[in-house]
């Protein structure tokens, strides 16, 4: 029996007195591609910035590959990590964000090949040849020497997703990277991240609101409403035969807003 | 006729008094600002508070009693100092202080989005500050840099208070002696803008050769 990757336990998040996240719970398997959906404000953005350190937790407990994410043992006892093993813990997890969060001030290459340099001692050589393989991937090979604002969203998307990559991390977080981008380039990223499913077995959460993405790239499809997770299940259940109202009622919504299911 | 040659060659040297004092003075200003700029953005508590000390005490009293402490003052204490280097004390830890906050709001400026994408890269602080925000933040920097400067080279005449031989201090000698006000400060009018005009011409040129590649353009 392989263990959870993620194991969320009974998680608290409050800013200030609003409750985001109440007593949530999840596991995540080794390989799992999870879509997690629902309304805005619902915490499902707010579980991935936990997840990958932006934001710290209120109450209860995360493992991460059998490790605590914000609690460490220190003579027998739980205690708050320090940065040092919050850096440690971070080499495990990547994020794509919404909007790309490129640093405008290198070119797409320096841009992917300045983590594996300063995180793990990787000599450029060695840097740039494995960004060039990922710039292949995604499609951007002849981009290298661009600086971001040469590019379009989809291209920038496309680099911060292979910017992630360099530092080859288990689990891959993606936070609505769509949504900030034109319709007409929503595709060429979705097309990279589904290459990707299809090619690795990392771990990936995706929070989006492209249900017929999330459709064919989930194994799994979690519902968020206010901070708990109303319904889960496989994708062709949940879009198909919604079992809980709120479920319903959101899918309904987006349907009339005219996302394809 | 007075022969002002003599007169202008005094001035001159006064000068050049006044040149070594805003470069020495803008160096220590540097330091010092980017010290406290970033000691008052840091993690740590105590650094932060000397930092804020320090800018809200340099900015809340005046360069002249700054000045006067530098060199009356100080040697109460066993530290005594040349007037050049009272006058680089106090000039360099005055403008410092206004530089302290434009480092601060330029490193602030440079927004969330950065600084998380640093973290989701696994960056050290040291190494996001060095290779992500402050690369982007120096060029926010530099057009009040350029004002700071600017200032700081004018605050160079109140060092003649301390027997340094600047150029308005030179200025006021070849008025006393030839009883001509026109002339020395007609001089040195032009002689201090010149050097406001090379500041600026400086600060613009390194401000293109910061933001090259740049385009202006935030993601």
């Amino acid at each position: 029996m392989t263990e959870p990757i993620i194991r969320i336990d009974n998680i608290v998040k409050r800013y200030g007195p609003l409750t985001v996240l109440d007593g949530l719970s999840m596991e995540v398997m080794p390989g799992e591609k999870l879509a997690l959906i629902g309304p805005s404000g619902s915490g499902k953005t707010t579980i991935l910035r936990i997840l990958m350190t932006l934001e710290t937790i209120s109450d209860g407990f995360i493992q991460i590959d059998g490790e605590q994410l914000f609690h460490m043992k220190k003579a027998g006892n739980l205690v708050p990590a320090d940065e040092r093993h919050l850096h440690r813990m971070r080499e495990k997890i990547g994020m794509v964000f919404q909007h790309f969060n490129l640093f405008p001030h290198k070119c797409v290459l320096d841009n992917i090949t300045l983590a594996p340099m300063l995180t793990k001692d990787i000599d450029r050589a060695t840097a740039e040849k494995r960004a060039m393989e990922l710039l292949d991937m995604v499609g951007l090979a002849d981009k290298a020497r661009s600086m971001p604002a040469q590019l379009s969203g989809g291209q920038k998307q496309r680099v911060a997703i292979a910017r992630a990559l360099a530092l080859s991390p288990k689990i891959m977080l993606f936070d609505e990277v769509t949504s900030a981008l034109d319709p007409e380039l929503v595709e060429e990223v979705l097309s990279v991240m589904r290459k990707l499913a299809a090619e690795t077995d990392m771990t990936m959460l995706l929070v989006t609101h492209e249900m017929g993405f999330a459709h064919d790239f989930a194994d799994r499809v979690l519902f968020f409403d206010r901070g708990k997770i109303v319904e889960e299940g496989k994708p062709a259940d949940i879009f198909r035969h919604p079992k809980q109202e709120r479920t319903q009622t959101f899918l309904r919504k987006i349907i009339a807003a005219g996302h394809r299911v | 006729m007075i022969d002002w040659s003599g007169y202008i060659g005094l001035i001159l040297q006064g000068a050049w008094v006044t040149v070594e004092l805003t470069l020495m003075g803008s160096a220590l200003a540097v330091v010092v600002a980017f010290a406290a700029g970033l000691g008052r953005v840091g993690r740590f508590l105590a650094v932060r508070a000397l930092a804020t000390t320090y800018i809200e005490f340099f900015r809340g009293t005046s360069i002249f009693v700054q000045l006067f402490w530098a060199y009356f003052v100080l040697p109460f204490v066993g530290i005594t100092l040349t007037p050049l280097q009272a006058g680089v004390l106090a000039l360099g830890l005055n403008v410092g202080a206004y530089g302290a906050e434009v480092v601060r709001g330029a490193v602030k400026a440079i927004g969330r989005e950065q600084r998380e994408a640093c973290v989701a890269l696994n960056l050290t602080r040291y190494q996001a500050m060095r290779h992500i925000i402050l690369p982007q933040a120096l060029p926010l920097m530099l057009p009040t840099f350029g004002n700071n400067a600017i200032e700081l080279l004018k605050g160079t005449a109140v060092v003649s208070l301390i027997s340094l031989t600047d150029m308005t201090f030179q200025a006021q000698v070849v008025r006393a002696q030839t009883g001509s006000t026109l002339v020395p400060f007609a001089t040195i009018l032009v002689l201090y803008f010149i050097m406001a005009w090379l500041i600026s011409l400086g600060m613009r040129w390194l401000e293109r050769h910061v933001t090259r590649g740049l385009d202006g353009v935030r993601i």
